[in-house]
């Protein structure tokens, strides 16, 4: 009974005591519950998003040996995970590019006809520096080093300065 | 009492059956001289259940993983018995089921059964023709072959272009950054557990609000019924419109089977990284008016790439198109004309696109 409290006299402190109480244990009991919400939410989360793939590897790869291409001919080599295109001009100079579109990253392909670097996907053309010249492509293919060293054709990434 | 008679009065004791089914008795449909289009709703479910049916015959045989999903799908067609049957009808009962939801959208636009009380009619409605579009998207790689690794890349791409989000939900999409056997495990659990889930709700909501709201009546027939309830005519749902309904679905099957039948689906070549993509590649009809848009437009709209520009566009017009009902009148007999005049707009863009792309080289 309030009354007989030796420390309460009136009902009404005892009223305005109890609303912090129950404000206290909402709270606890909110916070727990968010808590517990955010321990399932976020390994889930973070599940969602793959594992960063191992690094590409060297960079430098053999991409073709000397004599497998004819002059104004072209083909798709694996530069890591990505393909490469190797191109010999006409003239019999090599050229190796990335060979994945800067529009919506089709695999591209050397067209002898043309003399150029095509895309299939959305008729993107590239002249033979990985230059876009026509099409959808907003950015030029990335250009790789060409070393003959031997019977070995090696394509290296570009040093950044 | 005749036993089926028996185990009905059985469910109506236990838990009171004829209540239960007692709105369907009394649910009619508008008779007027474009009643047949109501079908269509009907005729996209029955190709739904369909892929489900077939889907689960798939399921039996096919591995995901770049190095068996491609040999599967091939040993299904040429070693399982009717195995290409049933590949050839789930890729066209895909197509047609497409085909339908697109008809039956147009003909709710063109009917104006969008309309206040439908607009939740409406979004999920759209919600479930986007949700097709992303099992077509899906299953197109699950054979792993050429065209499909290019079309997932472009697609995903495209995704990627989006801004800020654009690049994260590529990789969530891809598994990783490129398109590989990881993409292919994705776009199968998507394919087969996350889509059916979200689209088997979908539908039941949306069944519950044509069931609970009825059936629409176009403004004009609405204006003159109210005028002049004696002119109003309308179908028993149960039996008469249901076995109608049944006759439709029955001339579904019908070209369902012919086409599979007659034109097998192809398997083509497998998915391989590195070679470079065929000429000719192009998506599916359904994403040609896209796939021809973006190649027309220029590599930069002022400062904006082209892409970019192309995706926020397709966005910003399906927000848009989810939102439509919103936009129209409460009043019957002052519905707007310019709702009319885009539904035209956009049937002719999407069709007069596709050819395009269809023929253009």
């Amino acid at each position: 009974m309030a009354t007989s409290d030796p420390g309460m006299t009136n009902p009404n402190d005892r009223l305005s005591a109890a609303v912090p109480r129950r404000r206290f244990v909402e709270v606890l009991l909110g916070g727990g519950f968010l808590a517990t919400a955010a321990a399932f939410v976020y390994p889930v989360l973070r599940y969602l998003v793959p594992p960063k793939a191992s690094d590409l590897g060297s960079d430098s790869v053999v991409a073709g040996r000397v004599g497998e291409l004819k002059p104004n001919s072209g083909k798709i080599f694996r530069f890591g995970n990505r393909p490469g295109l190797l191109i010999r001009t006409a003239t019999g100079e090599y050229r190796a590019m990335s060979a994945t579109c800067t529009h919506l990253s089709c695999t591209v392909q050397y067209r002898d006809d043309l003399r150029q670097v095509w895309c299939a996907c959305h008729n993107g053309k590239y002249d033979l520096n990985g230059r876009n010249i026509s099409g959808p492509p907003p950015r030029p293919l990335e250009g790789f080093e060409v070393q003959v060293r031997g019977e070995e054709i090696f394509v290296r990434r570009r040093r950044e300065a | 009492m005749s036993p089926l008679r028996n185990v009905r009065s059985w469910l109506d004791d236990r838990f009171g059956w004829d209540d239960l089914v007692a709105p369907l008795r009394k649910k009619t449909v508008p008779l007027h001289r474009l009643s047949y289009w109501y079908f269509l709703g009907g005729i996209t479910l029955f190709l739904f259940v369909i892929q489900v049916l077939t889907g689960i015959l798939l399921l039996l045989y096919y591995r995901p993983g770049a190095n068996e999903a491609f040999e599967s799908v091939q040993y299904i067609m040429t070693q399982v018995r009717f195995g290409w049957l049933v590949r050839s009808i789930h890729s066209w009962s895909a197509n047609l089921m497409i085909f339908t939801a697109f008809a039956h959208m147009f003909s709710v636009l063109f009917l104006k059964a969008y309309r206040k009380p439908r607009e939740l009619t409406w979004i999920s409605g759209v919600l479930l023709l986007f949700l097709v579009m992303g099992f077509g998207f899906s299953g197109y790689l699950l054979p792993w072959n050429t065209l499909a690794f290019f079309a997932t890349k472009v697609g995903t791409e495209i995704t990627g272009q989006v801004p800020i989000v654009g690049k994260p939900m590529m990789i969530f999409l891809r598994g990783g950054e490129d398109v590989t056997g990881a993409t292919l495990t994705r776009f199968f659990g998507f394919h087969v557990a996350v889509l059916p889930g979200l689209a088997t709700l979908l539908v039941l909501l949306h069944l519950l609000l044509v069931q609970r709201l009825g059936i629409s009546i176009p403004p004009k027939l609405e204006v003159q019924w109210t005028a002049n309830p004696s002119a109003k005519r309308e179908m028993k749902f149960f039996p008469n419109f249901m076995l109608r309904e049944m006759m439709a679905w029955y001339v579904a099957l019908g070209v369902l089977g012919a086409l599979a039948a007659v034109f097998p689906w192809n398997l083509g070549v497998k998915a391989d990284p590195f070679v470079s993509a065929p000429a000719g590649i192009k998506p599916e009809w359904y994403f040609l008016f896209m796939f021809q848009t973006l190649k027309l437009i220029p590599p930069k709209v002022w400062f904006i790439d082209g892409d970019v520009l192309g995706v926020l566009a397709f966005g910003l017009v399906g927000l848009l198109w989810i939102l439509l009902p919103f936009f129209e009148s409460d009043q019957p007999s002052r519905t707007k004309r310019w709702i009319t005049g885009l539904a035209v707009f956009a049937l002719a863009y999407m069709a007069g696109m596709s050819v395009y792309g269809l023929l253009a080289k």
